[in-house]
């Protein structure tokens, strides 16, 4: 889609869902939000993205193949999963570590695994049916 | 440089298996003394502790036996295989399988628990389809391997059956504690059932007519695999399995009837067989069969004599039958055929072979001073000591014998002497490591004959033992003075003289005579035909492509399956007919209501998703208001989403009435069923509600999220910690399900824009 308007609109909201994508990710273990939703934002984003600007445009913007983002957060949930095999405690049990006394733990990152499989897929899905059509 | 490269592929995976097999026979070498004084070598390893599941292997006479067998012929075989397979492309593939298969065998004979035991029974199974399939630009090595795969593995899943089976009966997983403890399987209900379930594990491996069919087809694999995996070492993992549960199942009529007849028909059916061919590796691949057979027949039996008859039988089997392969391997390299009729004047150009290939024929023909002799003399005195029909078992083995001391003949005879054939191309001494195997062989097989005890005492003798449970050592010696054995040794080699000389009439007339019988390959394409057609027929009605028909089915089998349960289990509630409501909960419903009009009526695929789209924002905004925000914020985006992915989608596709629109009757069938789900659906959700809610696990995840999960959100706790296998079981989906989708939408795209 050619519109002046929503492209230069976009620029400005896509930013903002992004951080907002990644706000919801990071509070989510606290309070209403988490990988999934924040998943979903984000992939919001890159999609009005695409409608603004075209499917090639937002390929350079994401640098990486969204394919790849979605098998990178499968290979970061199953690193968090890992960690606790060196406490030897069963796979994926949440470990924790409060450096500073923030507290960060394995179900953080095991959310950010959650995070980009959902971006990734959408992604994925999404532009290949855009180019193809 | 990229020549040489090809030349050295396969050197490293070759000699690798090689030391391997050797560093393994001199390992089992070290235990024999141990073992052969009556010690049981033992190592765990915990595997899944909570199933009585371990990694555990066990040493004692019968053990050590096939890993004697199987390392010791494993490193000839390497030797051969080098040569053989040079300037082969794929060797470095062809020496990893045959690593792979030679520790999967090891691992099945060292094995204590029935889960370990079963594992590298099926790791066997599969390193056994990739040799068989090797040369898999040829239709029929890969039809042979997926044959010989479905037969063993449909055997195979017989066993695993079996298996749990008798742990349960036994009291034990560990074969060593099964066997010894007078476990009184046999007296268990579940005796029959065990039998059976193992029996068919085993006689499926071990090639036991009617499933014999495949074995005689996996000599597509090259020989050096025909040699090792498909005489010597693999199809013995069915006699294994019957010598290894020997001590707590057998002695029942059951037992030893079935075991007898099994096995004495197979002998008797595959020595006729195998009198019939004149591919020699497929008259081989039958004795094999034949062998089997009698192995099976013997362990029917109780008398100790019988089982060391089939231990000692064993051992002259592998090794005359791998030299004889190997023999046959060397005149196929050297001459490109294996057609008897077109064989003959060898001996000037191989006479090593061929003396090797005499000396295992007198081993297998049961000539003196060979092994083979003081195997034969057992089989007869075993065969006199049997419960069940000495009759039936000496008949049997004396009719399979006279065949093979024939076969032997022609095997050892027609390819060597007599007027020189013209070859394709010109046959000359083969390389040392081809010829080193069968000499090696014949060698050894001439050795043990001489002097028997050493072999006898410990090797032998160990493993009978460990078969029959009792403490018995028989003697070996080369002679036995005149008995009734050695009479029926002389009139064996009298009728296989007999047979040797009419081989040709005899050859033309089982053709003719089995021409006609139905024979296992056809049954099992019979068999595989009407399984693969009822998948058609299965497919073609569940499956026809058409997406209304699989949402139909869909829909109709949920509400029929949710819907008769609910009648059925009197679940039905009904709420008061006006609930008390606020007034903005009822404007949300009709907002509900109306976007589901809306699809019915719509005209246009874009106004009936985003009907749908009003749908799902409207339950949306009900999570809302009952405390769910999380899952609304979900559901929203979710929609979003939704109603975009499949706007992109539809701009796509044909106009909407051209191709959707079902015919009247049609519709009125898609408005019932509608009716009908939603009808259902509202009936259990109401049904829900008035049940009381059992608080149980919200309890608990609120007590514990913060001091278990360290997060105030309970959900997401839930999602990430509590139950994160869970989620990483869907998120593993969603992305599997995104590259999939990807993979159809370009290949569209791709085929379209071929066209």
């Amino acid at each position: 889609m050619n519109s002046l308007i929503l492209s230069t609109v976009a620029r400005a909201v896509i930013a903002l869902m992004v951080l907002f994508s990644l706000y919801l990710l990071i509070r989510g273990h606290n309070l209403p939000g988490g990988g999934f939703v924040g998943g979903l934002v984000a992939a919001s984003a890159f999609l009005l993205h695409a409608i603004a600007n075209g499917v090639p445009a937002t390929r350079r913007l994401l640098r990486v193949d969204p394919r790849a983002i979605t098998m990178i957060g499968v290979a970061v949930a199953i690193i968090a999963g890992l960690v606790a095999a060196f406490q030897g405690a069963p796979f994926l049990t949440g470990v924790w570590a409060f450096p500073g006394g923030v507290p960060l733990g394995t179900p953080l990152l095991f959310d950010v695994g959650v995070y980009l499989v959902v971006v990734g897929a959408v992604v994925t899905l999404v532009l290949a049916l855009e180019e193809d059509a | 440089m990229a020549e040489r490269g090809g030349e050295s592929r396969g050197q490293v995976p070759g000699w690798a298996f090689v030391l391997l097999s050797l560093a393994g026979v001199v390992f089992a070498l070290t235990l024999v003394p141990r073992v052969a004084s009556g010690e049981v070598l033992r190592v765990a390893i915990p595997w899944l502790p909570s199933f009585g599941v371990q990694f555990s292997f066990f040493v004692d006479g019968l053990s050590l036996l096939f890993a004697l067998l199987i390392t010791g012929i494993g490193v000839f075989i390497g030797l051969y295989a080098r040569a053989y397979m040079h300037g082969h492309a794929q060797t470095g593939a062809f020496f990893c399988y045959l690593i792979f298969f030679q520790a999967s065998m090891l691992g099945l004979v060292l094995a204590d628990n029935i889960i370990t035991l079963f594992v590298f029974w099926e790791l066997t199974t599969v390193s056994s389809f990739l040799l068989i399939g090797f040369d898999h630009a040829s239709e029929k090595a890969r039809r042979n391997a997926w044959q010989a795969l479905l037969v063993t593995g449909a055997g195979g899943l017989a066993l695993l059956a079996g298996l749990l089976l008798l742990a349960q009966a036994g009291g034990s997983m560990e074969l060593s504690e099964l066997m010894t403890a007078e476990s009184g399987v046999q007296e268990h209900p579940l005796y029959l059932g065990i039998l059976v379930l193992i029996l068919l594990g085993a006689f499926t491996k071990s090639a036991q007519v009617p499933f014999h069919f495949w074995l005689p087809n996996a000599m597509a694999a090259p020989t050096p695999v025909s040699a090792y995996l498909h005489s010597a070492t693999m199809v013995k993992a069915g006699i294994y399995l019957l010598a290894r549960v020997h001590p707590s199942l057998s002695g029942t009529p059951e037992w030893i009837w079935t075991l007898t007849i099994f096995g004495a028909v197979t002998a008797v059916w595959a020595s006729i067989v195998a009198m019939r061919q004149t591919d020699l590796k497929l008259a081989l691949a039958y004795t094999t069969v034949m062998a089997l057979g009698t192995l099976t027949m013997f362990l029917g039996s109780e008398a100790h004599i019988a089982i060391t008859a089939a231990m000692t039988f064993l051992v002259v089997h592998c090794l005359y039958k791998s030299a004889l392969f190997m023999v046959i391997g060397i005149i196929d390299h050297e001459t490109g055929t294996r057609e008897v009729d077109r064989l003959g004047g060898l001996f000037r150009a191989m006479p090593i072979t061929a003396v090797a290939a005499a000396a295992a024929a007198f081993s297998m023909a049961g000539f003196p001073p060979f092994l083979g002799f003081i195997g034969k003399e057992l089989k007869y005195e075993g065969a006199l000591a049997v419960a069940s029909e000495p009759l039936l078992v000496a008949g049997a083995a004396i009719a399979a014998n006279a065949l093979m001391v024939g076969l032997a003949a022609v095997v050892a005879i027609r390819p060597f002497y007599g007027a020189p054939r013209t070859y394709d191309r010109t046959p000359h001494r083969p390389p040392f490591g081809m010829w080193i195997g069968p000499v090696f062989m014949a060698l050894l097989g001439l050795t043990f004959g001489v002097g028997p005890e050493y072999v006898g005492n410990l090797l032998i003798n160990p493993a009978a033992n460990a078969v029959a449970g009792i403490q018995k050592d028989v003697k070996f010696a080369l002679w036995h003075g005149v008995n009734i054995p050695l009479m029926m040794s002389i009139l064996t080699v009298a009728l296989g003289v007999a047979v040797f000389i009419f081989s040709d009439t005899l050859r033309r007339w089982l053709a003719s005579a089995l021409g006609h019988l139905l024979t296992g390959d056809e049954a099992y394409d019979g068999v595989k035909g009407a399984i693969l057609k009822l998948a058609d027929v299965q497919t073609a009605i569940l499956q026809n492509g058409s997406l209304r028909r699989y949402l139909f089915v869909v829909f109709a089998v949920t509400a029929a399956g949710v819907g008769g349960t609910l009648i059925a289990e009197g679940g039905m509630a009904w709420p008061a007919l006006w609930p008390d409501v606020p007034i903005y909960e009822w404007a949300i419903v009709v907002l509900i209501a109306a976007g589901a009009v809306v699809p019915m009526a719509a005209r246009s695929r874009l106004a009936g998703i985003c009907g749908l789209g009003t749908v799902g924002s409207g339950v949306a905004l009900i999570f809302l208001i009952y405390g769910a925000p999380d899952v609304a914020k979900t559901q929203l985006l979710v929609e979003v989403l939704f109603v975009v992915m499949i706007s992109v989608v539809f701009l796509k596709l044909p106009r909407f009435a051209e191709t959707t629109h079902p015919p009247k009757r049609g519709r009125l069938g898609d408005l019932t069923l509608a009716a009908i789900s939603g009808g259902v659906m509202t009936l259990m959700t109401l049904a829900v509600l008035d049940t009381p809610l059992n608080d149980h696990l919200t309890k608990y995840f609120e007590a514990n999220s913060v001091p278990g999960g360290q997060g105030g959100n309970i959900v997401n706790v839930i999602l990430v910690d509590f139950r994160a296998l869970d989620t990483f079981g869907e998120i593993v989906v969603v992305a599997v399900a995104a590259l999939g989708a990807f993979g159809l939408i370009k290949l569209r795209s791709t085929r379209a824009g071929g066209s």
